[in-house]
């Protein structure tokens, strides 16, 4: 029986890769949105601007507060019940940008706050303006702070696409859950789709390890 | 938006939320609980120099720590049946809970032992003290503190994680909030209500791990 499932799911494996394209599509269109919020939300956050840093404070909060789960419901259907319908593929990435963002911008703003005032002031003294400052000479001295836990990070994220296979994205997890229902054999099928995950995210791991050790002061 | 928000059917629905609550908390405190014994496990193959624990250890840590909890759960849900185990959604999901947060306690426990100098272990060394008395007087108090604060860290990572036993149909505190949303259909009073019990919980041990990180972490005064 074991031979006869698993011919059966040699047969039906382009559906997994269809699966895992997904996600590798909801991956890297939240990395890239969750990084570039994230850091404008990060460099608001060490600013000096009261409300601004204590409106994004309480979204932090919030996000790492509860389930992303419950982010993806709240989401999905709390959303059209103040008139705003999204399909399962937009919502998914509405939430993971939510969710993505505030993490990256508690990292960011780590990374700003561990450069010395100094680095600040002398900024201002060879008469850069803000911008300049933060291009070139905060961000750049910071990186070297955010660049490991921002890998590790994304990691995390990717990891977290598979929840969206609540609301019915036919991703990875998805594709695993649907399968399962033809082929019982959970183990197989489920060791399938974490062997699909381990390729995306084990080489990140070994590059925020390497990261790690690269940077350590 | 908010301004026909029914606080009425959430009153109705409370003792669920209760339960759900209960059933969360529950969850919570025995897969830490199993989770830190299961780390500790991981983490003393992890740091042996015997190779048939510390390649198994590595392989258990890395397989976890890459791939989504979900499929884990999934994992042993649709899996443990084939290979003829029965046992109740709430047991399945505290098995996984545990492997998975035992992976990452693992860690914080290593990455604690390591946080302690060298120097310190040979001080030991030329004291004239033991392996295990190096470990028990020097290396441990040390590393005691450093991991505390990550330590809760993890727990409110698996209080958050927990939720997603509500898709195996264990009864928690987000499965109420489906429940509620399935018979009534009011997803926002649901969902914002099960939202802020969970930033209760997280509020607390954010606290209890801000508490820890001023007073258990050794810095040398400068």
């Amino acid at each position: 029986m074991m031979a006869f499932y698993f011919s059966r799911l040699v047969e039906i494996f382009p559906f997994f890769l269809k699966g895992l394209w997904m996600t590798t599509q909801i991956a890297f269109i939240s990395l890239f949105t969750c990084t570039l919020l994230g850091f404008v939300l990060g460099i608001l956050r060490s600013g000096k601007n009261r409300i601004l840093k204590w409106i994004i404070g309480v979204y932090v909060s919030f996000v790492r507060g509860t389930p992303f789960v419950v982010q993806i419901f709240i989401v999905f259907f709390i959303l059209p019940e103040w008139g705003i319908q999204l399909k399962a593929f937009p919502a998914a990435l509405l939430a993971m940008a939510i969710m993505g963002s505030a993490f990256i911008c508690e990292i960011v703003a780590g990374g700003i706050n561990a450069i010395s005032k100094g680095q600040w002031e002398a900024g201002t003294a060879s008469g850069l303006s803000l911008i300049q400052q933060l291009r070139l000479v905060i961000i750049p001295q910071a990186m070297k702070v955010i660049l490991p836990p921002l890998v590790g990070q994304y990691v995390l994220l990717i990891k977290d696409t598979s929840v969206v296979s609540v609301i019915g994205v036919m991703e990875l997890t998805r594709v695993g859950w649907v399968t399962v229902v033809r082929i019982p054999e959970g183990l197989m099928v489920f060791s399938l789709v974490g062997a699909l995950y381990f390729v995306i995210s084990y080489p990140l791991i070994l590059l925020s390890n390497y990261l790690e050790r690269r940077m350590a002061i | 938006m908010l301004a026909d928000f029914n606080f009425r059917i959430i009153f109705e629905y409370l003792p669920l939320f209760l339960t759900g609550l209960r059933s969360t908390f529950f969850i919570s405190a025995v897969s830490i609980f199993l989770a830190l014994i299961a780390g500790t496990i991981a983490c003393a193959c992890r740091i042996s120099s015997f190779k048939m624990l510390k390649y198994p250890a590595i392989a258990y840590i890395e397989v976890i720590r890459s791939t989504p909890l979900l499929v884990q759960i999934y994992f042993l849900y649709f899996g443990l049946p084939t290979l003829g185990i029965r046992v109740p959604e709430i047991q399945t999901g505290i098995i996984a809970l545990m492997l998975n947060s035992g992976a990452y306690i693992a860690e914080i426990i290593r990455a604690g032992i390591t946080s302690v100098d060298d120097g310190q272990i040979e001080a030991g060394v030329a004291s004239g003290l033991n392996y295990f008395q190096r470990m028990r007087f020097i290396i441990l108090p040390q590393a005691l503190g450093a991991t505390v604060p990550p330590l809760l860290g993890q727990s409110i990572v698996l209080v958050k994680d927990s939720a997603l036993l509500s898709l195996i149909s264990v009864m928690e505190l987000t499965r109420v909030g489906q429940t509620m949303t399935s018979e009534r259909f009011m997803p926002t009073e649901a969902f914002l209500t099960v939202a802020f019990f969970y930033m209760c919980i997280y509020f607390c041990l954010k606290a209890l791990a801000d508490w820890s990180q001023r007073k258990l972490i050794y810095r040398e005064a400068y």
